[in-house]
């Protein structure tokens, strides 16, 4: 049923392109709203009717899958959360993947935000995807939230000193003297690796530019997809590692699954929204290809 | 006198910022001024809440045009405010997290703010989808170039780039369109970012010394 529903929407998103690429010849443009529904079907058609493909991590997502695998267990891994619902739906996937492999391999993972809206998505991660899959793991001895902090880079520019003068407690109210996992934590030059999860500012550019550097603490970052060009400057010295958009997710998801056991069956966000995201991309491709033969086309006969 | 306090406050805090990070005994300053920062950022919020309601309340009392969403906003506000400031629902004691799960201000974040803001950001694909069709066109020799990396980093960000190009031999493995669109974002897209970044960087440290010298003066309004 599935199958089916894939080849009659691949023929009705298909068969579309070309009618509208002969309209095109024939020198009519094409209306935007007709535009809408090609995407609309697009993104619509993979998601009724799950495509999935095979996705291989690339050298820049297996960096820092590698550098994650490679710790010995125990090493203090710091995850920032720093994104809002906006980017979510392709941040959200790399937050729990790597959440996940931290803890699996044993590292003891503080969880923080720099963004208000980026505490209750680290509360998400928290609940429906550390506690079901760790029940055992105990909140202040393998994995701590501190939450989110108002100041931006100020922030950044304290903890990179003294991480309890900005975080006195954690998200709950309890001190972080009394948490086991600061036993050995007094600055984030105390980390083997911090991860930082967004896209905006302040973000994983700010996490290299106030922690990184001056602390020589390698950066891993997951970032949505329009923000990776900008912080390849910085690889791979700056940031061990990059996931970029909805694709660096399902790369990470499916290196998860291949070389970890446990994680085989588990849900893959990302691998499932590479159906729509590809998609989605054929279809704008095809749109620039009709594009530019309306333009030559028009070009053409203003010539004559 | 409205003019020359706020210039020294900028020369004294600017000087004393810069000396902090050259000279070591002076390194404590730093934290110090960020947690006056961090202080400051939260008057913040409240003059943001403030001026919020005022703005949308004198939009609702002069009827100006779409009021009505002025209402929305309002009530958006207040229900989300007083959720969080009185924790209702949540689990947890006066101490715990304001969105702790369970909360009523957490399962309106996730019932309404999540989907609303995903929806918004995924409206992008139309626009982008309308545009390429319109404005992402070959007019000259610099546009095609665009539109082929265009082209290559679309299909690169897909498996059907490397399904299309797996018949190419390891020994130029390059020519893979993943591999190829990696190559485009290593090399000519990183040459310009960094160009881009060291201009801005340049910029920000002369726009920083014009507000430190007090050369810079746009920032207090007025004229001058």
């Amino acid at each position: 049923m599935s199958n089916l529903g894939v080849i009659i929407s691949l023929l009705v998103i298909f068969g579309g392109l070309t009618w509208l690429l002969f309209r095109s010849i024939k020198g009519r443009e094409v209306d935007r709203r007709v535009i809408f529904v090609f995407i609309f079907l697009a993104v619509a058609a993979p998601i009724l009717f799950p495509i999935t493909f095979q996705e291989h991590a690339s050298p820049v997502v297996k960096g820092l899958f590698d550098h994650i695998d490679n710790l010995p267990p125990g090493s203090r891994v710091l995850i920032s959360f720093d994104y809002d619902p906006a980017m979510a739906p392709e941040v959200q996937p790399m937050a729990n993947a790597i959440s996940l492999h931290c803890l699996d391999r044993g590292h003891k993972v503080v969880f923080m935000s720099l963004w208000a809206t980026g505490q209750t998505l680290l509360f998400n991660t928290l609940q429906d995807v550390i506690r079901p899959e760790f029940p055992d793991l105990i909140d202040g001895v393998d994995f701590v939230s501190t939450g989110y902090k108002a100041g931006n880079e100020g922030v950044l520019n304290v903890i990179v000193s003294d991480f309890k003068k900005m975080f006195p407690t954690d998200v709950n109210g309890v001190p972080l003297d009394s948490a086991v996992i600061f036993d050995e934590i007094n600055s984030c030059a105390d980390f083997d690796l911090i991860v930082a999860l967004g896209g905006g500012r302040p973000g994983p550019k700010e996490w290299v530019l106030f922690v990184g550097d001056p602390a020589d603490v390698p950066i891993g970052v997951g970032v949505a997809a329009v923000v990776a060009p900008q912080l390849y400057p910085y690889y791979p010295r700056q940031i061990i590692g990059m996931l970029g958009g909805v694709k660096g997710a399902a790369e990470y998801e499916s290196e998860l699954a291949h070389r970890h056991e446990r994680f085989k069956d588990m849900a893959q966000p990302g691998l499932k929204m590479m159906g729509p995201q590809t998609l989605a991309h054929i279809v704008i491709m095809c749109f620039i290809v009709i594009g530019n033969v309306v333009f030559f086309r028009s070009r053409r006969r203003e010539g004559r | 006198m409205r003019q020359q306090v706020p210039l020294l406050i900028t020369f004294i805090v600017g000087s004393l910022l810069i000396v902090s990070v050259f000279i070591p005994p002076f390194g404590d300053l730093e934290t110090t001024f960020n947690i006056w920062f961090d202080i400051i950022a939260v008057f913040a919020f409240f003059l943001g809440g403030g001026n919020l309601l005022r703005v949308h309340i004198n939009k609702l009392r002069k009827r100006k045009r779409d009021w009505g969403f002025s209402i929305v906003t309002i009530v958006g506000f207040s229900v989300m405010l007083i959720a969080g400031l009185f924790k209702i629902g949540n689990p947890g004691d006066i101490a715990s997290a304001v969105d702790a799960p369970g909360s009523l201000f957490y399962d309106i974040f996730n019932s309404v703010q999540y989907p609303l803001s995903a929806t918004m950001y995924s409206l992008l694909a139309f626009f982008v989808a309308s545009a390429s069709y319109r404005a992402f066109r070959a007019k000259n020799r610099e546009a095609t170039l665009l539109l082929i990396a265009a082209f290559i980093i679309l299909l690169g960000r897909t498996p059907f780039g490397m399904m299309l190009t797996s018949w190419v031999p390891d020994s130029t493995s390059l020519l893979q369109i993943p591999n190829l669109a990696q190559w485009i974002m290593n090399s000519p897209n990183l040459a310009g970012q960094r160009a881009i970044m060291i201009g801005i960087g340049l910029g920000v440290i002369s726009m920083s010394l014009r507000l430190i010298l007090g050369i810079e003066r746009s920032y207090l309004g007025g004229d001058k």
